[in-house]
Parts: structure tokens; C-alpha cells; sequence
């Protein structure tokens, strides 16, 4: 999956790392490294995972360019990562989505101008500018089979490629080096509970406990908090839909809730916190410096942070305008926006979740199996 | 940052730092906290700001206990021998004491800073007893200490080559510099040279070593060429330490020509043979304890013809160090590798069999003890883990020296005031760090011991500066934390 050129620069550069080891205390990439001699394309694949991109290794490394030995491994990590999500979600299209911002932005405007079209075609162009008042008025626009039917059918293809992925992934970073005399395998329980803890609180973000160098040479937590801000406020979307969809059909309780109500309420939350994680993330990646930074993986962050950005916020807009003759195009928007968003979450950076999951649970085995060689 | 709106460098302060590492760090640190307007002059561009101390990545310090950070104690009689024993004998003891005595709080003034320790990995196994590491080595230590003095109002240029210096009488003194180009002198009452050794100065390194030194390479910062060093024995400072005397390992020689750090060390040579270009072995490779004796190895390399040597090696021991960063060359035959080599073919072939001839067939060496295993009628013997080269592939590193730090500095008092050869203080400048390590260590090795004399010296001296310059009793000595009125 890697060019021949560009592995072997990658075994170059962690070569360099492998025989320095100053910055094993940062996070897993570099204990993960010293316990192979020689790295594979398997290893790549799971040390480019395995790293968070906190930037503690360049800005505390001797060999950083201008050195000769030109060492930039957030880079050169990035752009394995970017290779890993390319090769790993089929069908192989990604390229369409993140080869530049503009690719993902005419999906999501593809998806509002179809929304509208299909709304026009089949309800009447008339109820766009209309006031949806009271039980069922979002149905009025758009038909709950309309958007029930499309929403699941995006939801489980995507689920479909991400699981696919998963497990050629899996499959491909299995292997690599275990410690020479480590016992065989720590139980795979374990793991699995250990790298979900590791994920939850981003250890590997604490930078061993400087912080992470983003944006700037000073270590802060910053950005492990917007990105909990961001996570936290998908999670609060998703529960929001979840309680909307009990509300109705089993409680029988047509749309538009009251404010106070669970999804609404849940439903504000993720959207304040998406809204504020998100876009504390981009003015973080707009003052990051890009010489540790893969101009690719750059614009795939960038895509999907706007997006998911707008989709808050056209989320908000809808809960405020639910009332006045504005419903509907806001309706119109926030719906061709996530869209584009499902559309492109397979292939863009949405993705990065599973591979890095799959890294660490790998990772916590090693180092578990390592604990106790080292006990014997 | 320590430029003027208007883009010239500011022109005068209470206290001039010469150098940009460790030592002068700790000393601009410590005169900004006791009040002083410091302004810390970097020869080298702001990338490579941090001479040699950003290549190190532990500290040797004085305790009583193992804490989470360290495996033990590491007590005063302990520390001391190692530094007579190791070091060869202090040229000043009582500093050497003095600065044995003042490494237990080091640690918790590096973390006051914002110095970080690396937590222990897979339980303790990457611990040390004697020595603390910090997280992600010296050049993450040197940001943090820029960082910390930035925001304690230290004025830093960087490109700012320090030429020389001039006495002013009461007045103070004033440095003269070359920064980007242009050259100005700037008044000040104090001035501190942590400017590091010459090691990076081939010319001078030729006054002794002659052509060979031409071949030599540089493990740190290319801006080591000794000009503040040069300048004060010119005026008079009393020279410590032997002038010939240099730290150097044998690294590998494909190595950048400077600054090739850790990465370039060859760590292998206690687990075969070592070739000269000749094709003869010269030293016995099994001689002491490894790590302990690696540090022979950049001189003897030197002592050899076209200062080049071959670390070989068979499959039994691949693995079991740590690999620098180019690949070994390897052949599945003796006659194969010697092909990629560039020795006396015949000869090295028949070196090897001569070796194998004398040599146990060992199957796993043990590195942790002297194991015995020693060759017979073999010259040089090799009388430690000697196992014949018998399993392929067979590997080769080639070595060059690669030079650490030079001895030579200036003489000292304990307050790190420079002094003459009269014994007297020369008015208002202080050296600490690498320039004057050599009143402490005269020969010799102990490991992060350099950054601990940088940083007890940078400290005393930035006290000591700044009392001075401020026209109050050292605060080194009185402990007394002066405010600025």
C-alpha cells in the first residue's frame, strides 16, 4: 500500500529514532518502535496510527530540517495515515473527498441542492417558504419515511466500510515484532479495555505529561479538549436522535419537542459542544505550524471539521427558527449537510477512530506482554 | 523576541551571557529572578539554539533514596569516587565538592522551570540509579529553559557571535559581537561565558593532533570553536585541563561532519572484532565493562591509519544492541564482507581466521559480567566474550572518532569567577558550563555529570553576575532572594 520511495524514507526517518530514543516518553509510537529492529509496511501502517500527532517528538528533536538526517515524523506519520484510510475504505474513491476541501464542499452542497430538489419535486416547492407549526411539522417538508429510509441506508453502508476496513487492518498490522522472549499474548480482553481507556482520556495526547505542542512551542491540553468537546457532542447528538426516535414511536409523541424535553435538551448540548470543539479546532490547526503537517491530512481535517462545524450549527439554526417561515430552509440545509457529511465519513477523516482504536489495543498487548518479560 | 521594534538588537544590559546551552540558561534564569536586565547572546541561529546541551538527556544528582524517577541512592562518598576515579582526579576538589553538594536540589530547581522527568516505561527497566532523565531530552530541556527565561524578561539574540571582551574599569565591561553580520560592542557589569569548549574547531584540534584531525568528527553543535575561550586565556585567564585532552567515541563514519548526536554511535564493537584499515586488530575488545570503556575507543580509532576502524561482527549478536542510524554492511561469507570494505582484503581475511583460530565457540555471550572468555595465542588477545565469527550473515560498521567535548578551560573560584594566573579574579566575568568543567573533571567520563556542573556553575554565576552588576552581596552565598527596587 506504501510506494517503495516513500516506505523506505519512513524506515529511514525511524531509523534515526530507533537509535536515539529521547522521545520514549512521550507517547506509544516510539516505545512501540523500539521493539522492532526493522519496520515493515504492517508497522508502519500501526506506528502511523498509533501516533495522535501532538507534535512533542519534532519540537523536542535535534534532527528536524534543516539536519541532514531531515527527521519529521508527525509528517511522514501523517501521510502514512493518509494512506492507510485511502487503502483501508472501499471502495478506493477516498481520493475524490480529500484531495482538497473543495471536494467534500461540493458533496455537501450536492446534498442541499438535492434535498431541495427532492423536496420541491415530491411535497411542492411551497412548502420551503412556509410556517410548520405543531405536531409533525418537520414531516410537512420532508416525509418521515423520506428521511428515516435514506439516513439508515447511508448509516449502515458507512458502518459496513468502516467494519470492512477494520478488519483488513487488523489482519495487516498483526505480526510486526513482539518482545523476543515476551510470553505469547496478553488476554485480548484486557487490551480491548485498556486501549478503550487510553482512547477515552487521549493518553497519548498528554505528551508523557508536557502537553501537546499545538500550536505552538509550548505544551497545553487544549486540543485534548476540544477534541473531547467534539467527541462528547457527536455522542450527545446521536443520544438526541436516539430518545427523538423513542419519543415518537414509542411514546407516541410527534415532533417538534418542547425545550425541556430529553432530545432537545441532549440535542443542545452536542450542538453547543460540537460547535464550540469544532471550531476551537480550526483556529488550533490555523495557528499549527505546517512544517510538522502532511498538506493532505491537513485538508481532510479541515473538511471535516467545517462540515461538522455546519452541520452544528445549521442544527441550532433549525431548533431556532423551528417556528417561522425559515424552518424549512434551514431544514433543507442542516438535512444536504449531513448528507455530505455521511457520505464522505468513510473516507475522510471521521475514519480515524477505528484505526487508531485497532493501534491501541494492539498497542496496550505489547505493552502488557512487555510488563511481564520484564517481571520475570 | 529580543529585538527592538526598529529591529536593532538592545545595547546594553547589567548582565551579558555569552553562549545559548545549559549553563547559560540556568545562569540567565537565575540573574533575571534575583532583578538583573540579562540579554543572553546565541552564536547559533534560534533552530539550532543550545550548543551541546541539546544532544544530552539525563542529569547525575546527589540522593539519598530511589524515588519514582530513580532505582536507588546515589550517595556523596559514591559520587565523589566516581568523579576521582572516573574523572582522574579533580584539578579544584573543593569545586568538584562543592558541586557534588549542589546537585540534590537540581532536580527540584530543572522542575520549578517547567523540566519535565520521564515516567518509568515498562516498570523500571529504563530507569537509572545515579542519573534522572528528562522528558524528551535536551533539546525539549533547552526550550523550556528559553521559554522560561523569555517570560523572566531575558532579552535573547540569536546569530549573535560573541568575539571578545573588554575590562571598563568600575564601569563594568563590554562584549563585543557579531550579530547577523554586523559587528557592536554593548556595555554591561557583568559578563558570564558559557560559550562551551573548541571541539568544533578543526584548526585548533590540528595544533595538536596534526592532519588527522581533519578526519575527526563532531558529535555536537558546529558553533563549539572556542572564540570566548581563545579570548580569555588571551587576557590572561589561567588555563585548566589539558589542552590535547578531548572526549570522543568511535562512531560511525558515515556521520554528518557535525552534530550527528546520539544517533551515530556504534555500539557494537565489544561483540566481535575491530579492524583497523590494515586489516589488523590493534586493542583488546573485551577489555572492561562496557559502557565504561567505550569511551577509549575515539581515541584509539584516531591513533589509527586514515583515523578509520571496522566493528565486526557475526548473526549471533545482531540485535542485541542498539542499531545506529545507517545499516551495517553484510555478507554471507568473511571474503564477501571484506569486498564492501575498504582495508587490506587479505589481510582483514586472515585476521579473522587467526581470531576464530583463538577464539571460544560461544554461543550467547553474556555482556553483563567480564565473562573470561578469552582468546589464546591471538595479539592483541581479546580477553572478555571473545566467540568466534562463525554464524553469517556477517556485519560491519565502520568508525571513525567522533569528538564529545575538549578539556581545556579557564581556572575558577567558587563563586565561578574567572582567574588569572596571579590567582586573582579577573573583573566582572564568570564562566560556567563546558569552558570550565575542567576545574572538576579532568579526565575522563561520568555520564550527565557535564550538565550537572553547567547547571550548578550557570546558577552560581548567574547570582553571582547579578549581584555584581547590581552592586549587592552575591546572593549565592547569602540565599537571599533580591527583588529589584
Amino acid at each position: 500500500m506504501y510506494e517503495p520511495e516513500f516506505l523506505r524514507e519512513a524506515q529511514r526517518q525511524l531509523g534515526v529514532c530507533n537509535a536515539c530514543r529521547y522521545c520514549e516518553g512521550f507517547c506509544a509510537v516510539f516505545p512501540a518502535l523500539e521493539l522492532r529492529a526493522e519496520v515493515a509496511s504492517g508497522d508502519l501502517t500501526y506506528l502511523a496510527n498509533l501516533c495522535h500527532d501532538c507534535r512533542d517528538c519534532y519540537t523536542a528533536c535535534m534532527f528536524t530540517p534543516p539536519h541532514e538526517f531531515a527527521v519529521n515524523i508527525p509528517k511522514v506519520l501523517a501521510e502514512a495515515r493518509v494512506r492507510t484510510y485511502e487503502h483501508y475504505s472501499r471502495p478506493r474513491v477516498a481520493g475524490l473527498f480529500r484531495r482538497s476541501v473543495a471536494g467534500t464542499a461540493a458533496i455537501s452542497a450536492g446534498g442541499i441542492v438535492a434535498v431541495a430538489l427532492l423536496i420541491a419535486a415530491f411535497v411542492g416547492p411551497g412548502v420551503l417558504t412556509a410556517a410548520h407549526r405543531g405536531p409533525g411539522g418537520f414531516y410537512a417538508v420532508a416525509p418521515w419515511l423520506a428521511i428515516i429510509v435514506p439516513a439508515i441506508a447511508v448509516a449502515l453502508y458507512g458502518a459496513a466500510v468502516a467494519l470492512l476496513g477494520a478488519f483488513e487492518f487488523a489482519r495487516d498490522i498483526r505480526g510486526g515484532a513482539p518482545p523476543p522472549d515476551a510470553p505469547l499474548r496478553a488476554p485480548a480482553a484486557r487490551a480491548v479495555w485498556q486501549a478503550a481507556l487510553d482512547a477515552v482520556t487521549l493518553r497519548f495526547l498528554k505528551g508523557g505529561g508536557a502537553g501537546c505542542y499545538y500550536p505552538r512551542e509550548r505544551g497545553s491540553s487544549r486540543r485534548r479538549v476540544l477534541h473531547h468537546f467534539v467527541a462528547g457532542g457527536f455522542l450527545a447528538a446521536l443520544v438526541s436522535t436516539t430518545l427523538a426516535a423513542i419519543e415518537q414511536d414509542i411514546l407516541g409523541r410527534m415532533p417538534p419537542f418542547p425545550l425541556l424535553s430529553l432530545p432537545v435538551v441532549f440535542g443542545v448540548a452536542g450542538g453547543v459542544l460540537l460547535i464550540a470543539g469544532t471550531t476551537g479546532l480550526l483556529l488550533l490547526k490555523a495557528r499549527s505550524e505546517t512544517e510538522p503537517a502532511s498538506s493532505t491530512m491537513t485538508a481532510m481535517d479541515y473538511a471535516f471539521l467545517v462540515l461538522l462545524d455546519l452541520v452544528a450549527i445549521t442544527g441550532m439554526l433549525l431548533l431556532i427558527l423551528r417556528d417561522t417561515r425559515l424552518m424549512a430552509s434551514a431544514l433543507v440545509v442542516h438535512f444536504g449537510l449531513l448528507v455530505g457529511l455521511f457520505v464522505t465519513a468513510p473516507y475522510g477523516k471521521f475514519v480515524h477512530f477505528v484505526y487508531r482504536y485497532l493501534s491501541l489495543v494492539k498497542y496496550a498487548a505489547e505493552e502488557r506482554a512487555e510488563r511481564l518479560a520484564a517481571a520475570d | 523576541m529580543g529585538r527592538r521594534p526598529d529591529g536593532q538588537p538592545p545595547f546594553d544590559a547589567d548582565v551579558v551571557i555569552a553562549g545559548g546551552g545549559n549553563a547559560a540558561l540556568c545562569a540567565a534564569i537565575e540573574a533575571a529572578s534575583l532583578g538583573a536586565r540579562v540579554l543572553l547572546l546565541e552564536r547559533a541561529p534560534e533552530h539550532m539554539r543550545g550548543g551541546n546541551s541539546r544532544h544530552t538527556r539525563n542529569i547525575r544528582y546527589l540522593h539519598d533514596d530511589r524515588t519514582a524517577y530513580v532505582t536507588g541512592p546515589y550517595r556523596r562518598e559514591e559520587f565523589l569516587d566516581d568523579l576521582l576515579r572516573v574523572g582522574g582526579g579533580s584539578a579544584n576538589t573543593p569545586l568538584g565538592e562543592m558541586t557534588i553538594a549542589e546537585s540534590r536540589r537540581v532536580p527540584e530547581w530543572m522542575a520549578q522551570q517547567g523540566v519535565r522527568w520521564q515516567q518509568p516505561l515498562r516498570g523500571t527497566l529504563h530507569l537509572s540509579r545515579t542519573n534522572l532523565f528528562f522528558l524528551g531530552g535536551g533539546k525539549a530541556l533547552v526550550n523550556t529553559y528559553y521559554d522560561r527565561a523569555l517570560r523572566l524578561g531575558v532579552r535573547v539574540c540569536y546569530d549573535a557571535a560573541v568575539t571578545g571582551f573588554e575590562d571598563r574599569g568600575a564601569a563594568g565591561c563590554a562584549v563585543q559581537v557579531q550579530i547577523a553580520g554586523a559587528a557592536r560592542t554593548i556595555p554591561c557589569r557583568a559578563l558570564i561565558v558559557a560559550a562551551g569548549g573548541f571541539e568544533a574547531n578543526i584548526e585548533w584540534l590540528a595544533r595538536y593532533w596534526g592532519d588527522a584531525a581533519r578526519r575527526f568528527l563532531v558529535r555536537g553543535t558546529p558553533y563549539n570553536d572556542g572564540t570566548m575561550l581563545a579570548a580569555m586565556l588571551e587576557r590572561g585567564a589561567q588555563p585548566v585541563g589539558d589542552p590535547k585532552g578531548f572526549h570522543a567515541l568511535a562512531i560511525d563514519a558515515r556521520s554528518p561532519r557535525f552534530d550527528g548526536g546520539i544517533v551515530t554511535r556504534v555500539d557494537s564493537l565489544p561483540f566481535g572484532i575491530v579492524v583497523n584499515i590494515e586489516g589488523r586488530r590493534f586493542y583488546d575488545e573485551g577489555e572492561e565493562i562496557w559502557p565504561k570503556r567505550y569511551a577509549i575507543w575515539g581515541g584509539l580509532v584516531a591513533a589509527q591509519p586514515g583515523q578509520t576502524a571496522y566493528s565486526v561482527f557475526d548473526a549471533k549478536s545482531w540485535g542485541r544492541f542498539i542499531p545506529p542510524a545507517y545499516p551495517p554492511y553484510r555478507a554471507e561469507t568473511i571474503p564477501a564482507l571484506a569486498s564492501q570494505l575498504e582495508l587490506n582484503r587479505e589481510q582483514f581475511v586472515a585476521t579473522v581466521e587467526a581470531f576464530n583460530r583463538g577464539a571460544p565457540a560461544v554461543r550467547r555471550i553474556d555482556m553483563s559480567t567480564l565473562d573470561g572468555s578469552a582468546t589464546s595465542g591471538v595479539t592483541p588477545p581479546k580477553t572478555n566474550w571473545a566467540s568466534r565469527l562463525d554464524t553469517p550473515p556477517f556485519f560491519a560498521f565502520p568508525v571513525r572518532p567522533g569528538i564529545t567535548f575538549t578539556y581545556l578551560g579557564v581556572s575558577v573560584d567558587a563563586q565561578t569567577r574567572v582567574l588569572t594566573a596571579s590567582g586573582a579574579p579577573m573583573p566582572h566575568v564568570y564562566a560556567a558550563g563546558e569552558c570550565m568543567s575542567g576545574n572538576i573533571l579532568l579526565r575522563g567520563y561520568l555520564g550527565g555529570f557535564g550538565l550537572t556542573i553547567g547547571t550548578v556553575s550557570g546558577r552560581i554565576a548567574g547570582r553571582e553576575a547579578a549581584s555584581h552588576a547590581l552592586g549587592r552581596d552575591a546572593g549565592a552565598r547569602g540565599g537571599v532572594a533580591h527583588v529589584r527596587a
